[in-house]
């Protein structure tokens, strides 16, 4: 049998001769040319042309031959739509053949040609067969409603297939219950909201007996759709993670993970006191260890995973460091991943063990690995301190291999241990000094720059080396140049007499010689500083830092959260949410743990439990964060860990905020005193949760409607109700609740501080971290009269938009500082976007028209708003009050389509389609030219649209 | 789900493609030829994504197998499943290459057709797909052979067919087990552990169902709790503690789960029953001493010896040391008291091979390296030691304590199958640094 044959066949002519064989009488004939065909059609020639000769052998008795027509027709039935139909016969004759086999096979491959005019014929032969005695044909089935259903849902609605399907999670044999849940959560994840999955104590019992029986792939399907419910109680959790720890034995490491993913979530809810909580602990490492011994391909995503796991519950795996070393022979992406968590699990405990081991590291072969290694050195000294010492030891040991990225990758941890552990390991700068000629990366220069400027005063050739780098300044990336500009600065300061010339000589160069503004704006605000009161310079400039935190990288929390609910999927692989690489509406609702143990009585609804305070949330300073940490540090190197292209960005960052408040920041408002240091590193964690994710705001999208109920009413632009930004018990007694709105055109701040506190707040005061839109206070903040304990106080914001512009993730977030005779106080929140739309955005008709049409697909987004029952005049009224404006409005088959413009504050215009079909209206937003704002208007949208 | 597989020669060209999912077009084929395997740089992960489309590959020997998907699917599924689709392969046609694949394409698209439907993986047990995917052609099946092949891919025990009869009723057990080391110069353990299979044969008729005992120290002190206390005490010494065990698909979990006893009505032939994982007390059989010593800038001057640690009655074979040198390597001269050793320039190693070697025994090898001088400042990374053997014993002392077979439907029993068991200790990576 040499079927390689069929690959070789090169010459011209050879559609006309395959023809001729497709026609033969001989049935041997016939199937080698079929097999010619099917070969062509693998290595991407078009052989479309044959579709009738090739439909034609389909009516045979010979299986093998016609699973290669149905292999054919899959292929090219949808771009020979007509020609597809004459198949449709034999395959409902083929639905009723004694053959289960056979039955089977015609249903499966009905449901992969994707034809509308065939799907009609499908609905008969389907249904027969979701009924069919036969177990393999049901689970087939199954399957093909939800082939059908990607390709017309209404139909697999209409024809009532949904709810066969649902009676299927009864079925007898396992392997059919199995395919239905697949089928039923893939249609659920498209309808969101829907209770299609109707998981409740009766279906979960019957998936857990299935789950038992099925096979290896049943199981993953069977676990993965268990992880979705929400179990009533702790004791309901319990008893189905009894159930589920047996699956951590199988030999597939995906029903492990699956099953690991399940334990994950619903161990939230048993109390940490329960004996039954330690033992599943107990039971989740051994299994996790023994993927490590599975091919490397799977070892990787379990690594990927088992990154998280460490992050969100570190006493799992604390005592098994050992199997995370580093094998010779391991793949460099086993490698990277294994480093990571030796960081994440290293302690005081095991820190000799795992300080030899990165020691061993640093002198492989990989440079991206050795990078990592070296790195790893440094992370350790700061997270374990009683390490710091060995650390940086290590470090200088390195350094002396000469081994020129060792070397650099050397510099830049030891700056972070600096910063870490200050006035401690001074005495290796002149070892590092000694490297200087040899560095080459940016990153690596900014590092040691900062180092000599830091310490200007103990360096005695500070001025030298520093000046030995402005020669080639205008060379330089932005990054160096930025750290050279503030170490020059420093050493001035710290030694004005000597280094006048080179102050001045840095200055120009930043302010008239440079094209990047970033340099030049630093560069004026440290000439003004400096000529205006050089006393203030100083306290601004050498302020006391904070001590840099010891984890830079972990994951947000909410974040984390979300990732723990996708473990084995690609989510966990990539550690981003789904809705950051997949599109469409499939997976784009955000998954959340269920609410834990102990937060009250709020099990029914996780999405308001949130409030409920959690442990104490680990102290983590998310990248953003560490912006707001570095807020008066001016000087202050880009942080370990993080991307190198960002850290420009950041450090603009500190310096707009600066430039932007800098009169009132001088007047002792915030001003330099050094005490502020004290507070700045745990601050930015102080986020409430319910401001994290869609949830909150899908919150508010019936809120709208029910604001504006009677036509008659002023209409008037959406205002949420005010949310609670900022915990009392997380800023020491003061606490802020919040909204947004827009009122006459202006946008304000409604803020309602109150003081939980025993003593008297004075002193106000606000700033805002540069944000997508550039929001900022258009005024101070107005609190004439002290605060005192238990006095709730109202006021309301003006803000501009004239503030400085980054690009902030979601795109809706603003970091907002507030400060009172206490303490400074950091929290983020979602603005609605709806704040930004400006009265003059009615587009003229025929601009919308044009435009409308060249608006690329890409910038096109699509949702559902759900349970609105309003007619089209009323909508396109409430949607007016939010300048929402409609242009144009035509009814089409009974629905009505309103066409409709926006326009933001920064002129970027959104034009968006409405159509509402008995209350089930369904928006399609465009905008123009800026893809990127299209996904934040719709998904934060909602709620003011409706 | 999976969106499309497909499968690759070394030249990128496509032998199989099959698209399951609407959103995968042609040009994804195309996209992965381009981006990773005629990537510049050598492509650094498994799962890679490229225009909002993931790639997970898996490569055997030369031919790359790519499953492609634009969702959030389970990725441990989609690599056990690639795994899975090699194993058909190999049972269908020995070797993965690009000849077999062309010389069985038809017989590759009717096995993904049944074993992906839409993306998700359905039966895959080669037991149950060998009874109606075959390239002979459909005999005209029976009624009832229609049934039991749908009853056996859908049903409980999906990995054995009913009827099977044997003459001789036979068990072939074997216990391999690969023991894993990574030593510091200083003779400290850094890790170790053994990873080991427990793979059967069987040949039994009718729907046996099988019960497997070893020496588990939970089940030991268990039944130890029973007895009296010496005989706790003694057992406790044979025991051994399992970190973690997975089984094959026909073992009951939730019997596991709760009795830690392993029962299951076994497929037909050969498969792995269970693996398993121990860290304690594991008998390490070889010690590796290395002694590297640089003479100059120019020379280096190595000493390796190693010691056998298990009883003298066993024979160990297959012994090989392999000792890295430096890419500047000039000449090599080797001495050794035992086995033959050689310089293998194109390995950058001097590989010592040994025959056979009794317990409790010493051998030595020194040799003299020859360096060429160099300007590069990267100082050799200095590679472990490792090594390669076989022993008769199973290096974390698991025993077996029994296998017994029901079958009441036929008239035989246990003492009538004839059951072989046999120990096999493998080095996996067994490494000292020097």
């Amino acid at each position: 049998m040499t079927d390689s044959k069929y690959f070789t066949t090169t010459k011209k002519g050879e559609i006309f001769e395959l023809k001729a064989e497709l026609n033969s009488d001989k049935k041997e004939k016939k199937k080698e040319a079929v097999k010619k065909v099917i070969a062509s059609m693998t290595v991407g020639k078009d052989v479309s042309a044959l579709f009738p000769d090739v439909v034609n052998c389909m009516q045979t008795d010979n299986l093998e031959l016609k699973k290669l027509v149905y292999l054919y027709l899959m292929n090219y039935a949808k771009s020979q739509p007509d020609m597809a139909i004459m198949a449709v016969n034999t395959f409902v004759k083929d639905c009723e053949d004694l053959n289960p086999l056979i039955r089977a096979l015609a249903v499966r491959t009905m449901g992969c040609i994707r034809v509308d005019k065939i799907t009609e014929y499908l609905c008969e032969p389907l249904r027969k067969c979701l009924k069919d005695e036969d177990p393999y044909v049901r689970k087939t089935a199954a399957v093909c409603v939800a082939k059908l259903h990607d390709i017309n849902a209404q139909l697999v609605e209409d024809q009532g297939f949904l709810d066969t399907l649902k009676d299927l999670i009864s079925d007898s044999n396992p392997m059919v219950v199995a395919n239905a849940v697949a089928a039923l959560s893939e249609i659920a994840e498209s309808h969101p909201n829907s209770n299609l999955l109707d998981l409740n104590p009766q279906t979960i019992n019957k998936l857990l007996t299935a789950l038992n029986e099925c096979t290896e792939w049943g199981q993953i399907f069977i676990l993965d759709c268990l992880a979705s419910y929400l179990p009533r109680d702790d004791r309901e959790s319990q008893s189905i993670c009894e159930r589920v720890t047996p699956r951590l034995s199988h030999a597939n490491s995906a029903v492990v993970l699956s099953a690991v993913k399940v334990l994950m979530k619903f161990m939230e809810m048993l109390p940490k006191d329960l004996d039954y909580y330690g033992t599943l602990l107990k039971k989740l490492a051994p299994p996790l260890v023994t993927l490590l011994s599975a091919e490397p391909e799977l070892q990787y995503v379990a690594l990927r995973n088992i990154n998280l796991i460490v992050q969100k519950r570190p006493e799992i795996l604390k005592h098994e460091m050992k199997v995370f070393f580093v094998k010779y022979n391991d793949p460099i992406y086993v490698k990277l991943e294994k480093l990571d968590i030796m960081i994440r699990l290293a302690s005081q405990a095991n820190i000799a063990q795992v300080l030899a081991e990165l020691k061993e590291y640093a002198t492989e072969v990989d440079v991206d690995f050795v990078r990592k290694a070296v790195r790893a050195i440094g992370r350790c000294a700061i997270k374990v301190e009683q390490s710091a010492e060995r650390c940086v030891s290590t470090l200088l040991d390195l350094i002396q291999t000469k081994v020129n990225y060792v070397v650099q990758e050397a510099i830049v941890v030891i700056k972070d241990i600096f910063r870490k552990y200050p006035n401690k390991y001074e005495s290796v700068i002149a070892t590092l000094c000694e490297n200087l000629d040899s560095l080459d990366e940016p990153e690596a220069r900014a590092a040691m720059i900062w180092i000599v400027g830091e310490y200007a005063e103990r360096i005695d050739n500070a001025d030298e080396l520093l000046e030995s780098f402005l020669e080639g300044f205008h060379d330089e990336s932005t990054q160096v140049q930025l750290q050279l500009l503030t170490a020059i600065v420093k050493l001035f300061l710290k030694k004005p007499t000597e280094t006048q010339e080179l102050v001045q000589q840095v200055l120009s160069l930043a302010t008239q010689d440079s094209d990047n503004p970033d340099l030049r704006d630093r560069g004026y605000i440290y000439w003004r500083l400096l000529s205006t009161d050089p006393v203030a310079a100083k306290e601004v400039v050498l302020a006391e830092k904070p001590l840099i935190s010891e984890e830079t990288d972990l994951i947000e929390p909410t974040l984390l959260e979300e990732l723990i609910c996708h473990i084995g999927t690609l989510a966990s692989v990539y550690h981003k949410p789904p809705s950051a690489f997949v599109e469409g509406s499939r997976g784009v609702q955000h998954k959340r743990l269920p609410p834990r143990a102990g937060s009250g009585e709020s099990t029914e609804s996780p999405d308001v439990g949130q409030s409920g305070p959690s442990e104490a949330p680990p102290a983590v300073i998310p990248s953003q964060g560490d912006l707001l940490g570095d807020l008066l540090n001016l000087d202050l190197a880009p942080p370990t860990a993080t991307v190198p292209s960002v850290q420009p960005s950041m450090q603009m960052g500190a310096m707009d905020l600066l430039g932007g408040g800098l009169d009132s920041l001088l007047g002792g408002d915030i001003g330099g005193s050094p005490s502020m240091g004290a507070g700045l590193g745990a601050a930015p964690a102080a986020m409430p949760a319910s401001l994290g994710g869609a949830p909150a705001v899908g919150g508010g999208l019936g809120d709208l409607f029910d604001l504006g109920g009677g036509v008659g009413m002023p209409t008037g632009s959406y205002v949420a109700p005010k949310t609670v930004w900022l915990l009392a018990m997380k800023a020491k007694g003061l606490e802020i609740s919040g909204t947004f709105a827009r009122r006459g055109g202006i946008i304000q701040m409604d803020l309602s501080l109150t003081n939980k506190a025993m003593s008297v707040m004075t002193d106000f005061a606000i700033q805002f971290n540069r944000n997508s839109f550039g929001l900022a206070p258009a005024g101070p903040l107005q609190v004439l009269t002290p605060l005192s304990p238990n006095q709730t106080i109202d006021v309301s914001l003006p803000l501009s938009t004239s503030g400085p512009v980054m690009k902030m993730e979601p795109l809706n977030n603003l970091q907002v500082a507030v400060k009172n005779n206490i303490d400074v106080f950091y929290f983020s929140c979602q603005y609605p976007l709806s704040l930004l739309f400006v009265e003059d955005g009615k587009m003229d008709r025929q601009v919308f028209l044009a435009t409308w049409k060249d608006i690329p697909n890409d910038n096109e987004a699509q949702f559902q708003i759900k349970d609105i029952h309003l007619n089209s005049d009323v909508a396109s009224n409430k949607l007016q009050g939010s300048n929402i404006f409609t242009i144009a409005k035509r009814t089409v088959e009974g629905q009505d389509m309103l066409y409709q413009s926006v326009k933001l504050t920064n002129g970027i215009w959104v034009l968006a389609e409405m159509r509402i079909q008995t209350g089930n209206p369904n928006y399609t937003w465009m905008c123009w030219r800026r893809p990127h704002v299209r996904e934040c208007v719709s998904q934060n949208d909602s709620p003011v649209i409706s | 789900m999976i969106g499309g597989l497909f499968i690759y020669n070394h030249k990128g060209e496509v032998l199989i493609s099959r698209v399951y999912r609407d959103d995968i077009g042609r040009n994804a084929v195309d996209a992965f030829r381009v981006n990773v395997i005629h990537a510049r740089q050598q492509v650094r992960s498994p799962v890679t994504n490229f225009a909002r489309t993931s790639f997970f590959h898996v490569k055997r020997s030369n031919i790359w197998l790519a499953a492609v998907t634009k969702q959030n699917v389970n990725a441990a599924m989609v690599f056990e499943f690639l795994y899975k689709m090699c194993d058909v392969m190999t049972a269908y046609f020995s070797k993965i290459s690009e000849e077999n694949i062309k010389n069985n394409f038809v017989l590759i698209y009717e096995l993904l057709d049944e074993i992906l439907d839409f993306g998700y993986p359905q039966n895959s047990e080669t037991g149950a797909l060998k009874t109606f995917i075959t390239q002979q052609g459909i005999k005209s099946q029976t009624k009832e052979e229609q049934s039991q092949i749908t009853s056996q891919v859908t049903g409980q025990i999906g990995w054995r067919r009913e009827g099977i009869k044997y003459r001789r009723n036979e068990l072939f057990l074997d216990v391999l087990e690969s023991v894993n080391l990574l030593m510091s110069p200083q003779g400290q353990v850094l890790s170790a552990h053994v990873s080991g299979r427990v793979v059967m044969k069987s040949y039994l008729s009718g729907m046996p169902e099988c019960k497997f005992g070893m020496n588990d120290k939970i089940v030991i002190d268990k039944q130890g709790k029973g007895g009296t206390t010496d005989d706790s005490g003694k057992s406790g010494k044979q025991s051994i503690a399992i970190d973690d065990c997975t089984f094959h698909q026909c073992v009951r979990l939730s019997k596991f789960d709760s009795e830690r006893s392993i029962s299951f009505i076994p497929p037909d032939g050969e498969y792995e029953l269970m693996r398993y994982r121990t860290t304690k007390d594991i008998i390490l059989p070889f010690r590796v001493i290395p002694l590297v010593r640089e003479v100059g800038r120019t020379k280096l001057e190595v000493k390796v010896v190693i010691k056998s640690n298990f009883k003298p009655s066993l024979l160990a074979q297959k012994i090989e040391v392999r000792i890295p040198t430096p890419l500047n390597t000039s000449g090599v001269q080797v001495i050794c008291m035992k086995g033959k050793a050689k310089y293998k320039a194109s390995e950058n190693a001097i590989v010592w091979k040994i025959k056979r070697m009794a317990g409790m025994k010493e051998s030595q090898i020194s040799a003299e390296i020859e360096l060429l001088p160099t300007n590069d400042k990267k100082k050799w990374a200095r590679p472990p030691i490792s090594m390669n053997f076989e022993v008769p014993f199973a290096p974390s002392g698991l025993k077996v304590r029994y296998l017994k077979v029901f079958e009441p439907k036929l008239n035989y029993s246990d003492h009538d199958v004839i059951k072989w068991v046999r120990y096999i200790g493998r080095s996996g990576i067994y490494e000292t640094r020097c």
